[in-house]
């Protein structure tokens, strides 16, 4: 019996060796360790045997039937890696191809320009207001100190609709709707970005529509210096730390004094080139002190309040930024123009 | 306006600063200075000559041979100026010498002939064409006879002047005199002004014996000074004069011409030389014109006037457009002798309208509509008779004929130490603004920290504390502007809850492919009415177009964004970008009146425009264009993401494909459409299969709510059944979707339509469609006689409603 079992065991091993397939281990299987096997039937035949032999041919059978089963587990194992092996080799793929592209889109340069002066000065303590495209001559021009027939209303010339309604030159009536509708009661710490139109023919330089964001905050005790502090924040921030600010003299009839903001040229930092006309300084934005007739008008005590207020073009920032060279391209929207600036 | 540097020495010594270093002190505290240039360039070996002889040339018709005294020597010259003659004092260059442009001069000989050096033209000598007087256009320059022979020419022709451009702003009409800009840079420089001393010698003879000044219209003529100056030579102006007039942009005509251009650059004021022997009578009469009344202006122009314009007459026609332009009739010619010389102060308003009117910006009529300073009139009018005295050989009548209800009041302005420092930020001491009122000229009384500033009339525009405050910050210098902070409580900036939907709305449609696009509100009259959302036509009233636009390509306000869009499809489609997907977001502007006259209402849209392929992976052969459902699938994902039910509704819309465009609604409203724009329509943009969208944002926003809340995960298992119908092809998927989800009530948690089949094995006119739907109750576990208690339900349903049958 003992013999018997040694061959069986022998036989087996020898057949799982020869095994290719999964299905030919599985015969294998069955053969040898199923029910109708050769161990099993020598294990029925034990009943003959003596008490003395019984338990040792009783392990001798459980070794075989390990033996066997452990050689048809590994066998199966290998079987298994083997064709997973296959498998992986011929799913293998040229991962130099090109990959499928995800749509993508993004925001316009003027949009992303507009955010980032949101955001930065909302990080001020700023607050964004919006107001109407369409206004009227009252809030364009006369809430804002330009009475009609005054000569700096020559320097926006206006598309009017109507001889009291126009399409806004500028978004400082945002300014002046803000603060009435406050009625001169608390402070008003804003910034307003918009479209805003004038009678200029299209060009490298001009376009009958653009964009302005204005800034005004109102409160008691506001200082130039204020005025001189938030602007140098401002331009390092967009521009870059080693940027400087300087102020010089200018007129809007909305604010007294009037100034000029210019940043060091980022080129030659002051000194004068080609790229700032040897001036040294670029012109970025107009700003000035809340003029007190404007500050009445919307319900203010002007000589409780003062305030400060500017307006930039994101066009010309944008422009300057990166270099863009015709205001124009802004309204093209040439998709390889807007594609250049959906990166982060 | 230009500044002549040479001219400005005059009256400030402004010697310890280069030109550049000027530039840059007078833009950084007052005025931007926007340009620099050198007049000329100083030449050496370039003389005052004098012509001993000029005979024709022995070889060639058009050349003649000079001897020419240059001083130390006489030059043997060939020239070929037409002008050139015997006696005549002219530029020479000698050898050696170097013209602008590089041009060197060199000894030659010249058709046989040895020429030394050359006799030149202003042009050749480096000024502009443009200011080169007419007698001098296509020849030589003449210099007067009294010319020292020898002498250079760069001083006498003023080449080595500097010319500043000033950038002035409107309320800075003080600098537009050469002594407003003396004053400016005394205050800059902090050095003293030197004013022209002003003399005029006059005869006994009365101006008011020969002419009488009656102003009718006196708000808008507050001065009229009427000056006579007889006996006048006209003639050219001396050099120096007309060198000025060059450097300031201005052309010599003539020294009486000359002489008012002269003083209106000094002065700042305007004056108009009358021909007296021409003017018609005796009497100035200032009045506003008639309607219809007609003149000649002097640039031969018949001008046709109205009761808003000012006109100064001879009692009956008019002489001259007040502050504007003179009349033909009594222009100056070489013939005059007497001369009425006018010295006004007319109201900016009047001038400006004439200006305008008539679109004659000129020199005086912009200086008149800023509003020139009351005590310089009269004064100006002085210094021109000095002149005309001096240059013009006149002889000036005692006194002037005049009519004066002008305001001469200097303001006042007070202002305190301690408020203008609170304002700027700044610790000036009471002594640094008595500095700053000095150097700027200012009178002003002292108390403490009280000043009582006396503004001059030339500063028109300073007429409040604000201004003076601009002032002093100015002298003092921005640049000493300490850098702060705003002191108010800290404020919470931030976006509002519908700027921040906005800006999800723009991430969330880019991150979907869209590119944003930013188009013109101004549209034309042609696209305006194309692409309209329903709910826009039904409540428009009027379109809003411009009172006088500059093109018709903008001459209208949008409805739509979407035709502006299509345009810039088109414009990429013809730079063969054929693949685009665009959004905008932006405001349209309907009007609910007939007749305009309200503001439009703003409303405001998110728009879409794609056309082309939607994916193209080429090598893995896959290429997929954009259609109805590539748009409604990024509309369906967005609503989702704003947690808006919507619901797309088949629907015949203008200028859209009849079949494949929906109306979206929410809650029962239409809120916009999406579908393939029309084929005609697209040709007429030149563009392929197009689709867009175009919703109602302000509703969006309105509706929107914005905390999402919880639901809880589900934690027993769902039950999937797929049902595949077959209906007449008219039936919607729609439709039989949401009498499933009627039927099947809360149990169904989802429906999705996962086939569409017509063809083969169906009958004509007939469509399959198959739906998957999801059983859950999120509290237990569903029973199979429950699921399928429901899904006969369901069947019963749709046989009733849409006649659809099981598929076998």
């Amino acid at each position: 019996m003992k013999e018997r079992l040694q061959e069986l065991k022998q036989e087996a091993l020898v057949k799982v060796k020869e095994a290719t397939t999964l299905k030919e281990l599985q015969d294998v299987r069955v053969a040898y360790l199923g029910k109708k096997g050769p161990i099993t039937e020598v294990l029925r035949g034990m009943g003959k045997l003596s008490k003395e032999e019984r338990p040792v041919i009783g392990e001798l059978a459980n070794t075989v039937r390990q033996d066997i089963a452990s050689a048809l587990d590994e066998k199966k194992e290998s079987i298994e890696a083997e064709a997973l092996e296959k498998q992986l080799a011929e799913e293998t793929i040229d991962v130099s191809l090109p990959g499928r592209p995800a749509p993508v889109g993004g925001p316009h340069l003027l949009t992303s320009i507009v955010e980032e002066i949101e955001d930065l000065f909302i990080g001020m303590g700023f607050e964004v207001r919006e107001g109407p495209e369409v206004e009227t001559d009252y809030y364009n021009f006369e809430a804002l100190n330009l009475p009609k027939g005054h000569p700096a209303r020559d320097m926006q010339d206006s598309f009017y609709i109507t001889e009291d309604i126009l399409m806004r030159t500028h978004t400082s009536p945002v300014q002046a709707r803000t603060m009435n509708a406050i009625d001169g009661s608390k402070s008003v710490k804003m910034i307003c970005p918009g479209k805003v139109y004038r009678r200029d023919t299209d060009d490298a330089t001009h376009s009958h529509q653009f964009t302005q964001i204005e800034g005004l905050y109102v409160d008691e005790n506001v200082r130039m210096s204020d005025l001189k502090g938030v602007l140098d924040r401002f331009a390092k921030q967009m521009f870059g730390e080693d940027r400087e600010i300087r102020l010089r003299p200018s007129f809007f009839p909305f604010t007294e004094p009037s100034v000029e903001m210019d940043i060091s040229c980022k080129v030659c930092h002051g000194e004068g080139c080609h790229v700032c006309k040897k001036t040294g300084w670029i012109e970025i934005l107009g700003a000035g002190m809340v003029h007190p007739r404007v500050l009445e008008m919307a319900g203010y005590d002007s000589q409780k309040y003062s305030g400060f207020a500017f307006g930039m073009g994101p066009e010309r920032i944008a422009m300057l930024k990166y270099g863009v060279d015709d205001i124009r391209h802004f309204y093209t929207n040439d998709i390889r123009f807007l594609k250049q600036y959906h990166k982060a | 306006m230009f500044v002549s540097l040479n001219w400005l020495k005059n009256y400030v010594d402004i010697d310890q600063l280069s030109p550049e270093a000027l530039a840059e002190r007078i833009t950084k505290t007052g005025i931007e200075v926007d340009g620099l240039e050198r007049f000329g360039q100083s030449l050496t070996n370039v003389v005052v000559g004098y012509v001993e002889s000029c005979e024709k040339h022995p070889n060639a018709d058009k050349l003649n041979l000079c001897q020419v005294n240059v001083g130390e020597e006489t030059l043997q010259i060939v020239c070929g100026a037409p002008n050139i003659a015997q006696g005549q004092k002219v530029a020479v260059a000698k050898p050696g010498a170097v013209l602008p442009g590089n041009f060197k001069i060199k000894k030659a000989k010249l058709r046989g002939v040895e020429s030394n050096g050359m006799i030149c033209s202003l042009q050749e000598l480096g000024i502009e064409e443009k200011f080169v007087p007419k007698e001098f256009a296509n020849g030589i320059f003449v210099f007067p006879e009294d010319s020292e022979i020898g002498a250079g020419v760069t001083e006498l022709l003023n080449l080595d002047d500097v010319i500043i451009e000033l950038d002035i702003t409107p309320n800075r009409s003080d600098a537009f005199s050469m002594l407003g800009v003396a004053y400016e840079v005394a205050a800059i420089l902090d050095v003293p002004i030197r004013l022209p001393q002003n003399s005029v010698r006059t005869v006994e003879e009365k101006a008011t014996d020969h002419v009488s000044v009656q102003v009718e219209a006196q708000e808008n003529n507050p001065y009229y000074g009427a000056f006579i100056i007889n006996d006048v030579q006209v003639g050219p102006s001396p050099l120096w004069l007309r060198n000025y007039l060059i450097a300031a942009g201005i052309r010599p005509i003539n020294n009486v011409v000359d002489i008012t251009n002269y003083v209106l650059l000094e002065y700042g004021q305007p004056l108009h030389a009358f021909d007296f022997d021409k003017f018609g009578s005796n009497q100035v009469v200032v009045r506003q014109a008639k309607e219809q009344e007609k003149m000649y202006t002097l640039d031969d122009q018949e001008r046709t006037l109205s009761s808003e314009h000012l006109v100064i007459t001879n009692g009956s026609t008019p002489q001259a457009l007040a502050g504007v332009m003179g009349g033909a009739d009594s222009e100056v010619s070489d013939q005059t002798t007497t001369i009425l010389l006018e010295a006004a102060y007319f109201d900016p308003q009047i001038v400006r309208k004439a200006a305008k009117d008539f679109e004659l910006r000129s020199e005086s009529s912009n200086r008149f509509e800023k509003g020139v300073d009351p005590n310089r009139v009269r004064l100006a009018g002085e210094r021109a008779c000095q002149l005309l005295s001096q240059y013009a050989n006149g002889t000036v009548l005692d006194g002037v004929a005049e009519f004066d209800q002008l305001d001469y009041q200097e303001k006042t302005v007070t202002i305190w130490t301690s408020i203008i420092n609170a304002r700027l930020g700044t610790d000036i001491s009471n002594d640094e603004i008595g500095d700053i009122l000095r150097k700027l000229n200012f009178d002003y009384e002292q108390d403490g920290e009280t000043f009582t500033v006396f503004v001059p009339t030339r500063r028109q525009d300073i007429t409040i504390f604000e201004d003076m405050l601009e002032e002093v910050a100015r002298i003092y210098g921005y640049d000493n502007l300490p850098f702060t902070l705003p002191q108010g409580g800290a404020q919470a900036g931030g976006l509002t809850k519908n700027q921040q939907l906005k800006r999800h709305i723009k991430s969330f449609l880019e991150g979907a492919g869209l590119s944003e696009t930013v188009t013109y509100s101004l549209t034309s009259k042609g696209r305006v009415n194309q692409l309209v959302s329903p709910e826009i036509q039904e409540e428009l009233v009027s379109t809003v177009s411009l009172a006088m636009p500059m093109s018709e390509d903008h001459s209208t306000l949008r409805l739509s964004l979407l035709p502006e869009m299509l345009g810039t499809l088109s414009y990429n489609l013809a730079r063969k970008q054929q693949n685009i997907a665009y959004y905008e977001l932006g405001s349209v502007f309907i009007s609910k009146e007939e007749e305009v006259t309200k503001q439009p209402e703003e409303k405001l849209r998110v728009s879409g425009a794609l056309t082309g392929d939607w994916i193209t992976h080429p090598w893995q052969q896959e290429k997929k264009q954009v259609d109805f459902f590539v748009v409604k699938g990024i509309l369906e994902s967005l609503f989702a993401s704003l947690n808006i039910d919507v619901q797309f509704k088949q629907a015949k819309l203008d200028d859209m494909h009849p079949g494949r465009t929906a109306q979206l609604f929410i809650n029962n409203r239409s809120i916009g459409f999406a579908g393939q724009v029309h084929p005609t329509l697209q040709k007429t943009y030149n563009l392929k299969e197009t689709y867009v969208f175009d919703l109602d944002l302000d509703y969006v926003l309105e509706i929107h709510k914005n905390e999402p809340s919880f639901d809880k995960i589900p934690r027993y298992p769902s039950i999937s059944r797929d049902i595949a119908l077959v209906v007449d092809e008219e039936i919607n998927a729609g439709a039989i979707q949401s009498t499933i989800q009627q039927v099947g009530g809360e149990l169904v948690k989802s429906v999705q339509v996962f086939d569409v089949y017509q063809g083969k094995h169906l009958d004509a006119g007939k469509k399959s469609i198959a739906f998957n739907l999801l059983y859950q109750d999120p509290e237990r576990t569903l029973k199979d006689e429950e699921v399928e208690a429901s899904y006969q339900a369901i069947i019963d349903a749709v046989a009733n409603e849409h006649q659809a049958e099981l598929r076998g």
